[in-house]
């Protein structure tokens, strides 16, 4: 690599170099440029005049007297109640990860070490159910719903997004199981522990990486999932994402947008941080499947 | 592994896919084919000292004993499927009549709702997953020249518009392009035209969904090609510039022929997630402009009235959509498993 690199021309350099530049300004620059906005009053975020008045805030300064305010995020998290659909947020995340996780486990463990064609066959209906749009699903949901007093609760749409979630957990899942070494569990065996004793006690210790992958992806599904809990809760039972549609879906009254603003930023710094910590495992995630064709 | 302990360890996730993924698709099926209770209308006299009027009122007590005995409403077959909101036999023979040319007749199709979302939905779908495979590839080759030291970040700021929530990144690039946001005004001055707006236009509302579809999706065929270059053969490399290779036939017969499978997969699951795209059309409020069948069933769904039929009659179309898209896998495991 190193030689190839020698004798690459100064204008191939300059090429990539300023491609990479211009790559990285289009993915970072909307989110850099939406966190000092939403500081502002929406007369400068939004600002008819020139964009300038975007960076400087010059009718902030007039309202507040800096150039910065929290107003956006007191109106979103205090006067709207942000703080509630957050916590719906976190109670959703946590449940949806736990309960997907404890049950694509066992499932692709299951699939990883059976031998038998239904196997194969289960995991093409699970890549089927995958490609289902999730809102084919949930106009299925609504009518037997309503019928049963389920819709609006959050358990309902915990239910749903954990089973929502098994398809891509079990593919997940099952290619990591059949990394970890057959010779494990069947020794185990051999020993005379049952099937399951096997797995408790010799697959569930060096597990970790592959579920720790696999739940990162369980939770960026609920985290970010629009479509089930904007149909399915009830407005009390709001998480977050349909919570900040619901902000641009009222009369666009003064400083609402930037209600809206402010709290797109607070649910995307989770995120952040969860890409500075877990870059690895997200990609090896996301290359699982991918690299071994 | 025995078929009692695989079932043991299988049924519980075997339940929750019946029971929430399997059996909602039965239920859309069912409920395609069933339409609401027309209310029960009788004629009431109101007599006064004046004369009397008649009126129609709803017979709440016998509407609602319909309902108690068919809750799903009264049968209607495949009626629901041809009518104008979706497959629109009738419209569609009538369009093919009345126009002379192919382009008229297309015209005259993107007037029927559920082909405008079909429209759409492909258009979104044949441009965006080629153009984002393709800008993931060049970022993945460029990542991979630069100093190992500088990788890591970059990996990091590129992963971003993917993992972001859909519905919020698309709502961040939105607001710029909103015609007082940044890149509305930077539109607006490069046409020389102050009046401008993104989004007012439909063709230019079909193309910010196409680039907000490649900003959002290109980190993946990065991230994936990326993985796959480091797996490039070394040797094979260094023999083909041994043989006088220059760089460009390195990329085109070495590296591009060892990165062919992961192609092949990131197209099939590009095509899997295109073809569901909603939430940045809900974001860029652009239902008037562009819908997809996605879409169509949301606002079937979200209106006033709720329109459950028609929803489900969309939602089985979708999912024959998808059968569809994937047919050419199934199939080409189908044979692979026959000759196993």
């Amino acid at each position: 690599m190193t030689r190839s690199a020698r004798s690459r021309s100064v204008t191939l350099n300059a090429l990539i170099v300023g491609f990479l530049a211009f790559w990285l300004l289009l993915a970072i620059f909307p989110f850099f440029w939406t966190l000092w906005g939403s500081f502002k009053v929406e007369g400068d975020f939004f600002s008819k005049a020139t964009w300038q008045n975007a960076v400087f805030g010059p009718l902030t300064l007039l309202e507040h007297g800096s150039a910065f305010t929290g107003a956006g995020y007191r109106g979103a998290w205090i006067q709207e109640e942000f703080w509630r659909s957050a916590l719906n947020s976190l109670a959703v995340v946590v449940c949806v990860v736990v309960f997907s996780l404890s049950i694509g486990t066992l499932g692709g463990y299951a699939l990883s070490r059976s031998t038998y064609r239904y196997a194969f066959w289960l995991l093409l209906i699970a890549l089927v159910f995958r490609a289902m749009p999730p809102i084919t699903l949930v106009s299925g949901y609504l009518l037997p719903f309503y019928q049963w007093n389920l819709w609006g609760h959050l358990p309902t749409a915990i239910v749903v997004l954990v089973a929502i979630n098994q398809p891509f957990t079990l593919w997940m899942l099952t290619s990591f199981f059949r990394n970890i070494p057959k010779d494990l569990d069947e020794s185990a065996r051999v020993d005379g522990c049952t099937q399951f004793q096997a797995f408790r006690h010799v697959i569930i210790p060096v597990m970790w990486p592959g579920v720790i992958t696999t739940g990162l992806f369980s939770f960026l599904l609920a985290y970010n999932d629009f479509v089930v809990t904007a149909m399915l809760l009830s407005k009390q039972n709001q998480t977050m994402i349909p919570k900040i549609a619901s902000f641009l879906g009222t009369t666009q009254t003064e400083g609402n947008v930037m209600f809206a603003v402010s709290s797109v930023v607070s649910v995307t710094a989770p995120l952040f941080l969860l890409v500075m910590f877990f870059q690895r495992q997200i990609v090896s995630g996301l290359t699982a499947g991918a690299v071994k064709g | 592994m025995r078929h009692a302990t695989f079932l043991r360890f299988f049924l519980p996730t075997a339940i929750a896919m019946l029971l929430f993924i399997a059996m909602p698709i039965v239920s859309v099926v069912v409920q395609s084919v069933y339409a609401p209770h027309d209310r029960v209308v009788i004629e009431v006299e109101n007599c006064t000292p004046f004369g009397c009027t008649k009126s129609t009122a709803i017979d709440q007590a016998a509407t609602q004993k319909l309902r108690d005995e068919n809750p799903l409403g009264r049968f209607v077959g495949g009626t629901i499927y041809v009518d104008r909101s979706h497959l629109a036999f009738a419209e569609v023979a009538e369009a093919w009549r009345q126009s002379a040319t192919a382009g008229d007749f297309a015209a005259r199709l993107m007037n029927l709702p559920f082909y405008k979302a079909l429209a759409f939905t492909l258009t979104y779908l044949v441009f965006v997953t080629p153009l984002s495979i393709l800008l993931g590839l060049l970022v993945a080759l460029a990542v991979n020249a630069i100093p190992r030291i500088l990788r890591g970040p970059t990996i990091f700021f590129s992963l971003l518009p993917m993992i972001v929530t859909p519905l919020i990144g698309a709502l961040i690039l939105f607001w710029m392009v909103d015609s007082r946001g940044i890149i509305g005004a930077a539109v607006q001055w490069l046409a020389n035209d102050p009046d401008l707006s993104l989004k007012a236009s439909t063709p230019l509302t079909w193309v910010m969904l196409i680039v907000y579809g490649t900003w959002s999706t290109a980190p993946f065929a990065f991230v994936v090609y990326y993985a796959g270059l480091q797996t490039v053969p070394q040797d094979t490399i260094e023999s083909a510039m041994l043989d006088g290779a220059s760089r460009w036939h390195r990329l085109r017969y070495v590296v591009l022929p060892h990165l062919m499978p992961l192609t092949t997969f990131m197209f099939l699951i590009k095509i899997m997630d295109n073809f569901r795209v909603f939430e940045p059309i809900v974001s860029f409020n652009a239902g008037a402009h562009a819908q997809s069948l996605s879409y169509f069933i949301y606002s079937d769904l979200g209106g006033e009235t709720r329109l459950l039929s028609s929803a489900a009659a969309t939602s089985v179309l979708t999912v024959a959509g998808v059968l569809v898209l994937l047919s050419p896998v199934l199939v080409r495991t189908w044979r692979q498993f026959g000759k196993a």
